[in-house]
């Protein structure tokens, strides 16, 4: 017991030793965390490694590179802004932890594009208590939409439902009469996928669950192809989306695949799928920002330059220009809140909306509903090759009817930064 | 078991008074070196002292388990999971911490019981694969019945804002490290008296326990009983710090971690369980350090696994007993206050 005394008080001893050094942190300006007059330091969580790490773990080096960018050219209101990254690898207890490492050790302003529905959900009630914004969600979770309840959390991804809607209306007009099945993540990603084409379709042939824990999905897909289905409905994040459709090739079920956006960058699935990347041809997906692929967009044009100078010439793919258009869309924010950047003040701009980028459709947001693209375009690959085909379309996650959106595209400013 | 434990705790203390300090004595040092903690430290920092008291909870418990009693444990992890589980749940439907943690205890000494029965037929290897299953089908089970569970996703935990006086992290630091305490006092206690020495006579020579009127049997389940509590009360803790609980809180590296960190920190001894604690807070933490200082992210999510076995490594070339067993040059008259540093 002695020993367990000494030691006790030699931990403690020393654990306060640490406090005197780490308490001097934090800076003179106590009012808004994480601004001073010449920074702005936002944190995130990403999937650097682990089961989604496949595509999403380009996202937010491609959102520093476009911050790099800002900076380079004199930052927002004289502010730099300082992006900090930690890797949660898909794992929702990682997530809790680095978000606290952010919100309490690194004394963030806000949290930008936390990624992944299981993830996030756990941290909403935390960073509600710290009265952290928690702007531009990477994930179409419905739960970011809950204003009364999460009033600082504002989603960026189109709701699942409302893409479920989507492309349940595609397949309804296209595969009319065909056995339509479904296979998605276990959690509120799936379910919500599930809800809203449901609400178009009615209920599915058959549906599957899978967890990112357990690389198999050789059983679901073989109930799949037991159920006779013609159409598949994929809620799957991209290694899982590739491992859905290797396995169905593997067991000789060709079904048409319909996936959802954020599992379907084919960058990424070729690069997962390797020698099978043929097997994408004819996948049916969807999309609200500009493609990679797409050179002659003025938006893809300045990406492609942020992304050369900035993110050491990283192979463009969607997910790069996912995390640039969150970006610029937080710089847009960060330009309506002015010059007195406080917490209150960037969620008030954020509500007043009005924002217009590289969206296909524009975003939502406003005082009752913090949810980010009304909609989505559908996109099919041929020859290797993603494009748009047919029209825009927009809907809400509840009852309203899925309809076209025709609206011109905005060109990117000409320095590349949105103005105040 | 509480008469047991009764009569092993006066016992011991009568006993042992001459010579040890008593458990008493550390704990309340303890906790009064913790409240000025929490008073001084930034709330990150709190944080942290909030997760290693948690930490100490099972990794006491398992130290005892392993270090005493001989009995490997892989399976601690899926302990934890089932007192954060049971903690989730209660608190969900009814939202009474005390009586929830007090439940979730309860129901893992209980599912302790059901294992450690079946462990005090196994030995070596046949007993850490029994418990390494344990710990790896716990994701199986909250994907099979996820509408219970949830799956990977978790549950969210409802839990009531600290009293005003003070901030969340205080909060959880008091609740953890008077988990912790309590914790520790019960099995110093414990292993003092009649039961530690029964302990350590079945991890020694079964035979000669059983010669010596020792139930075997018993006493190993009894020793897997009182682990599996400390893990349940370190599993709802961990569920009141997170706020949430989910299957990737509680892997299969989790129970492996834990039962390097006793190790490292000192098998068998209580010291060795909170040096086993602190290096499960610090480690990441420095891995994640490094991680940033070399300016790739990817690397931390995997640096720390490859940190825990070095140090491992080292500590087990340097000092086979651990680091508590480690002697600084003290004189023995100096009183245990000085010895800090």
């Amino acid at each position: 017991m002695k020993r367990t005394a000494t030691v006790l008080a030699a931990v403690l001893l020393a654990a306060a030793g640490c406090s005197n050094s780490g308490g001097g942190g934090s800076s003179g300006s106590a009012d808004t965390p994480g601004v001073t007059d010449t920074e702005i330091v936002v944190g995130t969580h990403m999937p650097l490694t682990g089961p989604a790490a496949a595509g999403y773990s380009k996202i937010a080096p491609a959102t520093k590179a476009y911050f790099d960018y800002v900076n380079a050219n004199g930052g927002v209101h004289g502010r730099k802004i300082t992006y900090k990254i930690m890797d949660d690898g898909y794992n929702p207890a990682n997530t809790q932890q680095v978000v606290r490492q952010l919100v309490l050790q690194d004394k963030v302003f806000a949290i930008l594009n936390g990624l992944g529905t299981p993830t996030h959900s756990g941290v909403l009630d935390f960073l509600k208590t710290n009265r952290v914004p928690d702007l531009f969600v990477a994930s179409g979770s419905r739960s970011w939409n809950q204003p009364d309840k999460y009033p600082g959390t504002f989603g960026f991804n189109p709701d699942y439902t409302v893409e479920g809607k989507i492309l349940a209306t595609h397949i309804k007009e296209t595969y009319a009469g065909k056995k339509v099945c479904f296979l998605g993540q276990d959690d509120d990603f799936g379910r919500d996928s599930l809800a809203g084409v449901e609400k178009v379709l009615g209920p599915v042939a058959a549906k599957q669950s899978y967890v990112t824990s357990n690389p198999n999905v050789g059983p679901q897909i073989g109930a799949l192809k037991a159920a006779g289905c013609q159409v598949v409905v994929l809620a799957t994040v991209p290694g899982f989306t590739a491992l859905s459709i290797g396995t169905a090739a593997k067991i000789g079920f060709k079904p048409q695949f319909v996936v959802s956006n954020v599992g379907s960058d084919p960058t990424t699935l070729a690069k997962t799928l390797g020698a099978a990347a043929p097997l994408l041809e004819g996948v049916v997906a969807a999309n609200y920002l500009p493609l990679a692929n797409d050179a002659a967009n003025p938006w893809i044009e300045l990406y492609t330059k942020v992304n050369k100078e900035y993110n050491s010439g990283a192979e463009m793919d969607n997910n790069v220009v996912y995390g640039m258009s969150v970006a610029y869309l937080f710089v847009q924010a960060l330009q309506s809140a002015g010059k007195d950047l406080t917490r209150d003040g960037i969620i008030e701009a954020v509500q007043k909306g009005g924002f217009t980028g590289p969206g296909l459709v524009p975003v939502r947001y406003s005082a009752d509903d913090h949810s980010g693209y009304a909609g989505e375009q559908l996109t099919t690959i041929e020859g290797g090759v993603a494009k748009y085909f047919g029209k825009a379309y927009r809907t809400d996650d509840g009852d309203g009817a899925v309809e076209v959106y025709e609206a011109a595209a905005v060109a990117p400013p000409a320095n590349g930064i949105p103005a105040a | 078991m509480t008469a047991l434990q009764d009569r092993a705790g006066t016992k011991a203390t009568d006993r042992t008074k001459a010579k040890k300090i008593s458990p008493w004595l550390v704990v309340v040092a303890g906790a009064i070196i913790v409240v000025a903690l929490t008073y001084t430290l930034p709330p990150f920092r709190t944080y942290q002292l909030a997760t290693v008291g948690a930490y100490l909870c099972v990794t006491a418990g398992l130290t005892v388990l392993t270090g005493l009693n001989g009995q490997l444990s892989l399976g601690h992890g899926a302990l934890m999971a089932t007192g954060a589980y049971t903690l989730a749940l209660w608190q969900n439907k009814f939202n009474l911490l005390p009586v929830g943690i007090l439940v979730a205890v309860l129901v893992t000494t209980a599912v302790g019981a059901v294992i450690g029965l079946a462990a005090a037929r196994l030995r070596g290897p046949y007993l850490a694969g029994l418990t390494l299953a344990v710990a790896v089908v716990v994701p199986s089970i909250t994907s099979t019945f996820d509408e219970t569970f949830n799956s990977d996703q978790g549950l969210s935990v409802m839990l009531n804002p600290p009293p005003e006086s003070m901030t969340n992290e205080q909060w959880q630091a008091w609740l953890c490290w008077g988990g912790a305490l309590v914790t520790v006092l019960v099995l110093a206690l414990l292993t003092r008296g009649r039961f530690g020495r029964d302990m350590k006579a079945v991890r020694d020579d079964e035979t000669a326990a059983r010669l010596a009127g020792i139930s075997v049997a018993r006493t190993q389940v009894a020793a897997f009983v009182v682990s599996a509590a400390c893990a349940g009360l370190a599993g709802a803790l961990f569920a009141v710090i997170a706020q949430s609980v989910s299957p990737g809180a509680f892997p299969l590296t989790l129970s492996l971690f834990l039962l390097m960190a006793i190790v490292i920190g000192g098998l068998g001894r209580l010291s060795g369980a909170l040096i086993g604690a602190v290096l499960l807070v610090a480690l990441p933490a420095v891995a994640h350090e490094i991680g940033e200082a070399a300016g790739s992210q990817r690397l931390e999510g995997n640096l720390a696994l490859t940190f825990f076995g070095v140090v491992l490594v080292v500590v087990m070339l340097a000092a086979p007993g651990g680091l508590a067993s480690l002697r600084v040059p003290f004189t023995k008259s100096i009183p245990f206050k000085k010895k800090g540093h």
